[in-house]
């Protein structure tokens, strides 16, 4: 009920509703976009975005950029962490 | 899948581990007891019990499950007034199905169709109005439940029912909202938690501002969580990182969904359709002033409550239940009596082991009970 799910739009249904129809996982089906359109995006132009589903509705689109953050900070901590590693070790080694 | 696969990745999540560690043995230097992380939401402490986070961090920290599984927190008075709506030969009462199971003093929304009701689960409020349009001589009631998460839906379509001139659609309003219930989760008594993981999709919808006095007031640090098993890892970290930095902000690790000032619409819809009751039950919390919305005197033709007799009967929880600790975090799951024996996922006594994201109900499931061996 509360999980939402990612879906891209592959079809704007119908702009005054305004509707589209998104595919997640194979399976297609029809969802309003009000959340997500606003004087800046109309619908037409939601075509291909991908967008977060809970019961029927797009909530929220989903932010390709923050997304790549995210994963770039986690690869930073994964990064550092290789480094203390390697400190670690390394110091071992000397002592 | 896109954006679930990425934020799977176990090397990624051993990078994560790793820094965790590390601060979490700096930060145990400096205290006796673990670190109590509360998640908010009944979506983490799903992922957290799927996904086994628990049993990878260090045991300095200690996660307690809170109150966001709403089908968790509904009360029996308002299971039994969905019931005795369900009742009527002329409703087709449409829901949720996380609801169906969820016990009433008498019964369940799934006995009450077993018994003769019209009950049909729906994926999406809009069903509810399709059926409302295909069937004009019956009266179809959505149960609308949930936090700000599903608010919108609801709102949403009760605007287009108004739109529509659809008259034989109602809403049965039992929506809850994050921010009182925050609140009372931070004046219980006992209530020992150093930091929150924040509900992702709650957020999505209202934003971090209004977490802020959580930091202000109460001094603790939150941080707005996806739910991946990565974003609750990193989610962890950033809390640790504020703890051992001796810092309390609220931050948003769920940048990709949730925007700082959530989603302007739905806000909209939301404070249009909706006005907060004077104070609403929940199921082992008891009563918390400024939970609840009911529908707005202008959408009245369309709330269930005005259209049909509801009681809103206060009935107490069944004798021995301790959800109300369980959700604070001052016992778990294991440690109530009747975890296991009278109460089970199949035959429900309390609210926490009705839905999946319920804390007892998902302790059972992934068997991963830290109860000391005896």
């Amino acid at each position: 009920m509360c999980l939402g799910v990612p879906a891209r739009i592959v079809a704007i249904l119908d702009p005054a509703a305004p509707s589209a129809m998104v595919s997640v996982g194979g399976v297609q089906r029809a969802v309003n976009i009000a959340c997500i359109v606003d004087e800046a995006r109309a619908p037409s132009q939601c075509l291909g975005d991908w967008v977060l589903v809970h019961a029927g509705f797009a909530l929220a689109r989903i932010d390709a950029d923050e997304a790549e953050r995210t994963l770039a900070i986690l690869a930073e901590l994964g990064e550092m962490q290789s480094e203390l590693d390697a400190m670690r070790r390394d110091g071992a080694d000397g002592a | 899948m896109k954006y679930i696969d990425e934020f799977r990745d176990p090397a990624r999540a051993q990078a994560v581990l790793d820094g965790i560690r590390v601060l979490a043995d700096r930060i145990a230097r400096r205290r006796d007891a673990p670190l109590q992380i509360m998640e908010v939401c009944g979506g983490h402490t799903h992922a957290i019990f799927r996904f086994g986070l628990a049993e990878l961090l260090p045991a300095t920290i200690e996660f307690v499950h809170g109150p966001g599984c709403p089908v968790c927190v509904l009360p029996m008075g308002v299971v039994d007034d969905c019931v005795s709506i369900a009742m009527r030969p002329e409703v087709i009462f449409t829901t949720f199905g996380d609801a169906m199971r969820v016990p009433g003093s008498r019964l369940s929304l799934l006995a009450a169709r077993a018994a003769g009701a019209d009950v049909r689960t729906v994926y999406s409020p809009l069903d509810a109005l399709a059926l409302a349009r295909a069937n004009p001589v019956r009266e179809v009631v959505f149960f609308g439940l949930g936090f700000e998460t599903t608010m919108p839906a609801t709102a949403l379509t009760v605007q287009q029912a108004e739109r529509e001139h659809i008259a034989n659609f109602s809403l049965f309003c039992n929506h809850i909202t994050i921010i009182p219930t925050l609140r009372a989760v931070l004046d219980a008594p006992d209530v020992r938690i150093d930091g929150f993981l924040g509900p992702g999709h709650v957020s999505m919808v209202i934003g971090s501002a209004p977490y802020r006095f959580i930091a202000k007031r109460y001094r603790k640090p939150l941080v707005i969580s996806g739910f991946e098993p990565l974003d609750v890892l990193q989610s962890v970290w950033m809390l640790l990182a504020q703890i051992d930095a001796g810092r309390c902000a609220i931050e948003n690790q769920y940048g990709r969904v949730a925007a700082a000032d959530g989603n302007p619409v739905a806000l909209g819809a939301i404070a249009a359709v909706f006005e907060p009751r004077e104070s609403c039950e929940w199921r082992g919390l008891g009563s918390i002033d400024g939970s609840g919305v009911r529908l707005r005197a202008r959408y009245a033709p369309w709330d269930a409550e005005r259209r049909f007799p509801v009681a809103r009967a206060r009935v107490a929880d069944p004798d021995g239940c301790r959800c109300g600790e369980v959700l604070t975090g001052t016992i778990k799951p294991w440690q109530c009596a009747l975890f296991a024996g009278r109460c089970t996922p199949e035959t429900p006594l309390g609210a926490l082991m009705v839905s999946a994201e319920g804390a007892c109900s998902a302790y059972l499931q992934y068997a991963r009970r830290e109860e000391p061996a005896a």
